[in-house]
């Protein structure tokens, strides 16, 4: 090309610059993950204040059962896997190998959120509810709030699996497909802090 | 009529509940306020009067398909100021009510405004001064200006833009609606528990303070996310990050403390609105709870929060200064590094906000130095301004005006900072008057006094042609005299230990000062009739103030070497940066505008989703604000629904042909034959 960049005559292109569509959105994403890891910050921060906070109500220790937690931690773990398995296929493009691994991941979200769910219930049922004390309180918003993010990353692994399956593997859902394993990856961080800071140290606490 | 509604509402409460929640008549604030009957009235004659003319010269279909739902960074950057101007209008009606309240309430007198009254305006004032006038103003700025500066098309997600800005409309509309129906917080306006919680502020006004803010919030938080995005990746070749211009600068370092500082706020809100609806005890008295750590965290926060809205104000003055003094800016690395040092200390001063809190020596003595230190990078700038303009041609436009006006003021203003940071000085001097003239001193004289240096600046660029000068320079006066006089009397007043948020008083003595304290807001009054006189009377002279050159002022940066008013596609090729003042460069480099070879032009297209599903964050909003169950769920479905059914939609984009390029640069060179 005759017009280049260092020439200092040169003040335009002569003709557009390939712009791959939607370059920035993942550089957007990470960004906006970053943005949503400040929100655990603050939580886990909460929750760091609070945590001993046991208002004469039941300790960490009396109420939050390890080895469930376990099992639980190891779902999420294999879904992380298991996408890491989907977007290896979705390298080779093998659309449907893809979809059935993005499937099982579904499956270890779904039996995580399962396993959460019937945690609270019981917690609830003992009358340590998140009334009970601001140890429960922050219990309750950083584990919940890291469960709703995984149910909104179910919704969207549904949509996409959808979009997938309507309009195959196009640029526009390679890219999609991306955000989400990003953002499934970061909520298997997160889930090792609260699995540490929340479960681990605070039965020993 | 009243009597028989309540009596029918009493006999069927259950289904009443169900259907409206907490709403009923005795909600209808505006029915048994006669300030707020006639408030009412006027907003209400005003609004059917906006909607007639609308109607009238059938202007709905225009706003919706090139307004409402443009992608269009340079429109929702003016609609943005748009708001912000109008919710100035709001902010302001409050502020001269506070001063005339505390102007009179003096020897038993009680003043005109009932305490449950008073206590609403001043959290109002300062929740729409700062989110929905300084906010959406900035974002405005940021967004209208940057894409133009680093030469690009549009932001890095157009669509996710006009979302953004629907968001802090209805953020606004909720804070607007608690003026007629219900009451808004009595708390002022970081709504500190435990007043907060529900045991102390059983009604709605802390909960439209939440829903208000969560919703705007979002708003900005993507915003930021965008114009971070776009000032990394969407630069014009050979913008390295230190051929940027200042304001692009000081647009990157605003946008990161957005994404880093607004969720906080978010989270925060989230645990008060847990305490509030599910029972919690976050920030309670009772079962462990810590209102302290709402303090802290909010403040983790609000302090990036100051810099956010000032840091923009820095760009813009930085932008202004080495124009109309026809130099280079003096330092432009060090300006640079100013900003990124003052973007970093902004996260390390938050507890000077609450010295009082009792956190010890060691922790003040930390806090009072990190906060000085910010004085430095701060000083080092109006240094820079100082020397850019010493031996330069300084031309008195009004946004050099503006700028000497800030420089004067804001130096005032950091000093009595510098001297709040001092942590003994701090307990005498905290929540005291002034506490509260500081802050107006840095954010009228900073924030307020920059946004009118860039209207001023860029109103040219974005409807090609200039502002009326006469009455601009009457807003100038009256706004710059009529702020040393609401002011300087609060610092007085402050000294001798008046605290804020009263509203009345037993020392005679003092009333004189508030009394000119009056004077000015009425002078300040003057100041926002003439700007708003000045853009009328522009409007209405347009042609003899039309700008066909594209660069009235003798610009430096890009957003200079395309036409006024900007195209959709803002630059017909995509410009090449060989130095920082790009457009400077190019001028004295022999640059010949293109006038062929035009090609066709990828850009976004234009879709509602952003409005509709800002218009039920709104409904969602206002259903939890009165515990209307089943619209809440209802809107948070339809929300969800449509933000899923947006995804379906792969055909983002459309193409300006080659042929409405050329057509459209072919009128433009034109008009530069003829000018």
């Amino acid at each position: 090309m005759a017009t280049s960049l260092t020439d200092r005559s040169t003040f335009h292109l002569a003709h557009e610059p390939h712009h791959a569509d939607g370059g920035s959105t993942l550089l957007g994403f990470w960004i906006y993950l970053m943005s949503d890891c400040l929100v655990f910050a603050m939580l886990f921060a909460t929750f760091g204040v609070l945590g001993g906070s046991y208002a004469g109500g039941p300790t960490a220790k009396e109420v939050l059962e390890l080895p469930l937690v376990a099992v639980n931690t190891a779902m999420l773990l294999m879904s992380s896997i298991t996408y890491g398995f989907a977007m290896l296929a979705m390298d080779r493009n093998r659309m449907r190998l893809m979809l059935a691994w993005l499937a099982i991941t579904g499956v270890f979200g779904a039996c995580f959120i399962g396993i959460e769910l019937s945690e609270f219930h019981h917690l609830v049922a003992d009358g340590a509810g998140p009334q009970r004390s601001a140890f429960l309180s922050s219990f309750f918003t950083l584990v919940g709030t890291h469960g709703l993010h995984v149910t909104c990353g179910l919704v969207w692994l549904t949509t996409l699996m959808i979009q997938v399956i309507r309009y195959g593997l196009t640029q526009a859902n390679r890219r999609r497909l991306l955000c989400l394993s990003m953002f499934w990856h970061f909520l298997d961080v997160i889930w090792i802090g609260v699995f540490t800071f929340v479960y681990l140290m605070g039965t020993i606490r | 009529m009243l009597t028989t509604l309540n009596n029918f509402i009493a006999s069927h409460q259950a289904l009443w509940t169900f259907v409206f929640g907490r709403l009923g008549l005795h909600s209808l604030a505006f029915l048994y306020e006669p300030i707020l009957f006639y408030t009412f009235i006027v907003v209400a004659l005003g609004g059917i009067g906006v909607v007639g003319a609308l109607t009238y010269f059938r202007l709905w279909g225009y706003l919706w398909k090139e307004w409402f739902t443009t992608i269009d960074h340079k429109r929702i950057g003016i609609m943005y100021m748009v708001l912000g101007v109008i919710m100035l209008l709001r902010g302001f009606s409050d502020a001269i009510m506070m001063r005339l309240q505390q102007a009179i309430a003096f020897n038993g007198s009680e003043g005109y405004l009932p305490a449950h009254h008073f206590d609403q305006i001043f959290t109002a004032h300062g929740v729409i001064m700062i989110f929905f006038v300084a906010m959406p103003l900035v974002t405005g700025l940021m967004n209208f200006v940057v894409p133009l500066q680093i030469g690009a098309r549009d932001v890095s997600f157009p669509f996710l833009n006009n979302f953004s800005f629907w968001m802090t409309v209805s953020g606004a509309l909720l804070v607007m609606a608690s003026l007629f129906i219900g009451e808004f917080a009595r708390t002022g306006w970081l709504a500190y528990p435990p007043l907060a919680n529900l045991a102390y502020s059983p009604d709605v006004g802390v909960d439209y303070y939440i829903w208000a803010l969560q919703i705007a919030g979002v708003g900005t938080l993507l915003s930021g996310v965008n114009l971070v995005a776009t000032i990394v990746k969407m630069r014009a070749p050979g913008m390295t990050l230190m051929r940027m211009p200042i304001f692009t600068w000081a647009s990157l370092c605003t946008n990161i403390l957005i994404v880093a500082a607004f969720p906080v706020l978010t989270a925060v809100l989230a645990l008060l609105s847990l305490d509030r609806y599910l029972g919690f005890h976050f920030f309670t008295n009772t079962l462990g709870g810590n209102a302290m750590m709402y303090i802290n965290l909010i403040w983790i926060w609000g302090h990036p929060e100051v810099y956010i809205l000032i840091l923009p104000l820095f760009g813009v003055y930085s932008e202004v200064t080495p124009t109309f003094c026809g130099k280079r800016l003096f330092g432009y690395s060090s300006m640079v590094y100013a900003t990124m040092v003052i973007t970093i200390l902004s996260y390390l001063v938050w507890l000077h906000h609450f010295f009082t809190m009792g956190s010890g020596a060691s922790v003040n003595s930390f806090f009072g130095i990190t906060t000085m230190i910010i004085s430095i990078p701060t000083g080092a700038k109006i240094f820079n301004w100082l020397f850019t303009m010493y031996k330069g041609r300084i031309r008195f436009e009004l946004p050099m005006m503006w700028t000497i006006a800030f420089i004067l003021t804001f130096v005032l203003g950091g000093m009595t900072g510098v001297l709040l940071a001092v942590p003994p000085a701090d307990f005498v001097l905290h929540n005291s008057l002034f506490l509260v003239a500081h802050f107006h001193n840095v954010i009228i004289g900073g924030v307020l006094f920059g946004l009118f240096a860039a209207i001023n600046y860029w109103f040219p660029k974005a409807f090609g042609f200039k502002l009326d000068r006469f009455w601009g320079l009457v807003s100038f006066w009256f706004w710059v005299v009529g702020f040393y006089a609401a002011f300087m009397p609060l610092y007085v007043l402050g000294l001798m230990g008046v605290t804020r948020r009263m509203r009345v008083f037993d020392d005679p003595s003092l009333q004189i000062w508030f009394v000119i304290a009056g004077i000015g807001a009425g002078l300040i009054a003057i100041g926002i009739a003439a700007f708003l006189i000045q853009i009328a009377v522009s409007i209405k002279n347009r042609e003899k103030l039309r700008d066909t050159t594209g660069d009235p002022w003798g610009g430096r940066t890009l957003e200079w070497s395309t036409s006024s008013p900007v195209p959709a596609y803002n630059f017909a090729f995509t410009p090449v940066v060989h130095d920082t003042d790009a457009w400077w460069d190019m001028k004295q480099n022999g640059y010949k505008r293109p006038t062929k070879g035009f090609n066709d032009i990828h850009m976004p297209s234009n879709t509602g989703a952003g409005m509709i599903m800002a218009g039920m964050s709104l409904v969602c909003g206002f259903a939890l604000v009165w515990h209307i169950w089943w619209l809440a769920a209802l809107a948070f479905a339809g929300f969800v629904t449509v933000t899923i059914g947006h995804t379906f939609n792969y055909k983002r984009g459309h193409v300006i042909s080659a042929k409405v390029v050329t057509a459209t640069e072919d009128a433009r060179t034109r008009l530069l034959k003829g000018a």
